[in-house]
């Protein structure tokens, strides 16, 4: 395996034209050329999609996997308030090194600062992009972009399609995907599990699948592999992701000797509406947008249960605007959310459980009137009675944090690439933009930029160094051994006649996981789920009852082989947060924080990103990638 | 509360269905429908029997996954509301509900109340774009969109392309479908670009997969999930006639 050092490879140079420059300098090939390479791509959503129809616009042949129906179902659609680009057009002082300094700054000083700068260039071609493809965003009266404002920053660059930006944004990635697929560019492989990546002469050159309708366990070969499949937040069990959003191929390429990265940097979501009882099978973002025009308030008092118009002003905490004058209900996610959880710890939460705050609209909507929210936030209010049966236009939200999103991911260098050669890896799925807290309206940005303008490129240098395959070579060796391997884990898996539903032993887990490894950590914490996170293994392998066929449609084999590489994940995860004895962004380790209780950071020992690679003895081994500032001074994050 | 469900079971696409009848106990009214047949799938792996298989991912009503017939309506009786965001509530205690799939002869059925959808995409992909490759394209605000027009073409793209209004009308025509997919583009300038070829080629490709013609009765819109206009299919109609009739025009010249 190469590259264990860790380098980013990125180019050396000026930080503000090095991407530019270095693309000139990326071999290329031509249309005719590049129809002799077969690219296979794992997922489409947001990354996948708009990868598979770049690449097929530039003559590679694609075929795109995906365990949905179809490509239009992927969790990015699901994203709802919008995507950030320095385009400037509020003319409120933005721009593309004002971006990346804040994505920077808001990712605590945990990112590789030649990606993010890369990042926040390219924002701006993605909006062009999408616009093109008839992405209706919303606009102003005379016809032009509108723009709103987001968690964590002062200006005004969140592009929007009311609370659907993701759902358009996909749509229009799918289109163009499926003008790929009329072509003949693309072929697409509906209902399909990635379960293993196949390896020759240590590069990777196939997958091995399962066809969800019939079980079929087959071999498919091809000149590189894309990985795009989002983020892994279902191993807390609950989480705002979909029900099947899952880190199979990711982890299965892990075990093939993909490197992976800060894996306990998972992003808790300030504005989620709360648990309500044990049944809950996910939870429901409220979009952070709403953030702009909401209070968010407890009672000053502990146990108050009066109802929230019983309770005057002067009894109420509105404790973010409270602690963070300049940047009040704005300040960044992780912010948000400990802050929420730290008041209901005081006892002051509100609601049958305690654990909840007010979103509160009662001011803009006397100020700005009630017409002027529902054109804003009508589709997500209109959700949100819908869940809870409370109107929000006449009482205030109840939200309380969820895990939403996972900085965390494969390690990949500056092209992309993880640390096994001819693997890359694209969107949530890689752990490249964010460091240890992403801002709102930057994973729609990240995973266009990464699909659309970066790996088209470099994915491209790399195939025009390699001589291309020319034939199916699934028959070969090592996609036989894979194929027998995986059939075997999933007799294996059959063969287990235990009581417990696949779900029980996952709510189990992420209630293991949600304790100790979620909002606040702190050593005895984490090495509790050690010891547990063992015991929930050897369940899981003896106890769990799969009924029906594996040849036939059985949505509970897909979850057990699902929530088997979740078991070993959130084991990782443990030794991550574990090993880093600081606080930085979603990472709060509760022995390392300021006397205003916020995260404490050590960049003399921790100023790096933490890659693991897989052990079967269950002991990973830590390799570092250390990160440099050159062009922003490390400082000591406020929103004061 | 207590109910009595009546499901569509069925093994695979070549095998017969048939009704079977469950009853679950004590469900709290706060639960999602989804959430309910949940607690019923884990009661069947328990019992080591087979559980209904559905289809459902975001649970936030926008995949379009969800989607079957709950006492003869698609995703239930609820207005404007997918199966995932339906919740107990709606029902009373004692209900007998009764879940089958959507029924269209374009929408197979895979197992239980989970239907093949495919079709979707080929007509998607007969021409529900614009030819935009990816860098080729001008500055965003080069062209003005006037608000009315971008909000017209959003309320067309909301379709989330779950399948109610196949599963909704009497003929299983996808007209609304495909004609929030052609309005949506042809309403904004960008679209101008394939618009002709674009509206014959997703009318044959639709006619080609087996769905039913349309007859205006509105069951579509009055079903879809994320109320769709029927003004689309208005707009779809007289796209088709005027592209074809330029057709027809090109050919005589």
């Amino acid at each position: 395996m190469s590259n264990k050092n860790l380098f980013s490879k990125a180019p050396n140079g000026d930080l503000y034209t090095k991407w530019e420059e270095y693309k000139k300098s990326l071999k290329t090939l031509s249309f005719d050329e590049a129809d002799q390479y077969k690219v296979i791509i794992i997922g489409t959503g947001l990354a996948g999609a708009s990868a598979a129809a770049t690449m097929a616009e530039h003559g590679f042949n694609v075929h795109a996997f995906s365990f949905h129906e179809s490509p239009r179902r992927a969790h990015s659609i699901a994203a709802q308030g919008g995507i950030n680009a320095a385009k400037n057009y509020k003319n409120d002082g933005d721009s593309v090194m004002r971006l990346f300094y804040d994505t920077i700054k808001g990712g605590d000083f945990r990112s590789r600062e030649d990606n993010v700068y890369r990042l926040a260039e390219i924002s701006k071609n993605i909006i062009d992009q999408c616009v093109a493809q008839g992405v209706p965003f919303a606009r102003e009266y005379g016809g032009l972009l509108d723009n709103r404002s987001f968690g964590g920053v002062q200006v005004s660059r969140t592009f929007y399609a009311r609370g659907q930006t993701g759902q358009q944004l996909l749509l229009g990635a799918y289109s163009a995907l499926s003008r790929q697929t009329e072509k003949n560019k693309v072929k697409f492989y509906p209902r399909h599990d990635m379960l293993d990546v196949v390896l020759k002469d240590g590069k990777a050159k196939g997958i091995i699948t399962r066809n969800l309708l019939n079980g079929e366990i087959k071999a498919h070969s091809a000149d590189i592999v894309i990985l795009a499949t989002g983020g892994y937040s279902n191993v807390y069990y609950l989480s705002t992701n979909a029900m099947a959003s899952n880190v199979t191929a990711n982890w299965r390429a892990h075990r093939k000797g993909a490197l992976f990265a800060n894996p306990s940097f998972t992003q808790i979501h300030p504005t989620c509406i709360p648990v309500k009882n044990e049944f809950q099978s996910k939870l429901t973002l409220m979009s952070e947008s709403l953030r702009n025009d909401g209070r968010v308030w407890v009672p000053k008092k502990k146990n108050d249960t009066r109802k929230p118009v019983d309770i005057p002003e002067n009894e109420r905490d509105y404790y973010l605007e409270r602690i963070y004058p300049a940047f009040g209900n704005l300040v960044p996610r992780d912010v948000a959310s400990r802050r929420a959880k730290e008041v209901c710890d005081e006892g002051r939460g509100i609601g049958p459980t305690g654990f909840a705050v007010y979103l509160d609209f009662k001011r803009a909507i006397k100020e700005k009137g009630e017409d002027f929210i529902r054109e804003k936030y009508g589709n997500l209010f209109d959700m949100y009675q819908n869940i809870t049966d409370e109107n929000p236009y006449k009482t205030p939200m109840k939200i309380y944090p969820a895990v939403h999103y996972t900085m965390g991911g494969l390690w990949v260098d500056y092209n992309l690439m993880t640390t096994v050669e001819g693997l890359f890896s694209i969107g949530e799925s890689n752990f490249s933009d964010h460091g240890a807290n992403r801002l709102g309206a930057s994973a729609l940005m990240q995973g266009l930029a990464d699909g659309y303008f970066v790996i088209p490129h470099t994915a491209m240098h790399y195939l025009a160094e390699e001589k291309p395959l020319g034939k199916d070579i699934s028959d070969e060796k090592e996609f036989l051994e894979a194929i027998e391997h995986t059939k075997r884990e999933i007799d294996e898996l059959m063969s287990i006649d235990g009581e417990y539903a696949v779900d029980e032993v996952h709510r189990e887990l992420g209630k293991v996981v949600w304790d100790n490894v979620g909002m606040a950590r702190n050593e005895a914490g984490l090495k509790e789920a050690l010891k547990k996170i063992p015991k929930i293994k050897e369940k899981f392998w003896k106890e769990i009852s799969i009924p029906g066929s594996d040849k036939d449609i059985n949505q509970e084999l897909e979850k057990a082989l699902r929530i088997k590489d979740f078991i070993e994940l959130a084991e990782l995860m443990a030794f991550d947060a574990l090993d880093r004895e600081e606080s930085c962004g979603a990472h709060f380790r509760e022995e390392y924080q300021t006397e205003e209780n916020e995260a404490e950071r050590n960049d003399k020992d921790y100023k790096y990103v933490a890659a693991w690679e897989y052990s079967k003895s269950g002991q990973p081994k830590l390799f570092k990638e250390d990160l440099k500032y050159e062009n922003v001074k490390l400082k000591t994050r406020s929103y004061k | 509360m207590n109910i009595n469900l009546k499901i569509w079971r069925q093994k695979g696409v070549k095998e017969e269905g048939k009704l079977h009848n469950y009853r679950l106990e004590n469900v709290d009214p706060n639960i999602s429908f989804l959430e309910m047949l949940d607690i019923l799938n884990i009661n069947l792996v328990k019992e080591k029997r087979d559980p209904v298989a559905f289809d459902h991912d975001c649970r936030e009503g926008i995949c379009g996954s969800c989607g079957f017939m709950i006492n003869g309506r698609p995703h239930g009786p609820q207005k404007a509301t997918t199966v995932c965001q339906l919740h107990m509530r709606s029902f009373k205690n004692e209900d007998t509900i009764l879940l089958e799939p959507f029924r269209a002869e374009a929408f197979p059925v895979i197992k239980d109340l989970s239907v093949d959808r495919q079709v979707f995409d080929k007509i998607i992909s007969s021409g529900g774009y614009i030819s935009a490759n990816t860098g080729e394209v001008p500055e965003a605000n080069e062209t003005k969109i006037e608000k009315k027009y971008a909000d017209e073409a959003f309320l067309s793209s909301a379709c989330i392309g779950c399948g109610a209004c196949v599963a909704a009308c009497k003929n299983s025509s996808a007209m609304l479908f495909t004609s929030a997919k052609v309005s949506h583009l042809s309403l904004l300038p960008q679209g101008a670009k394939d618009k002709d070829a674009r509206v014959i080629n997703m009318v044959a490709t639709m006619d080609e997969m087996g769905f039913g013609s349309c007859t205006n009765t509105g069951a579509c819109s009055a079903e879809c999930p994320k109320e769709i206009s029927q003004e689309n299919i208005s707009r779809l109609n007289q796209d088709f006639i005027k592209s074809s009739l330029m057709g027809l025009l090109k050919r005589n010249k």
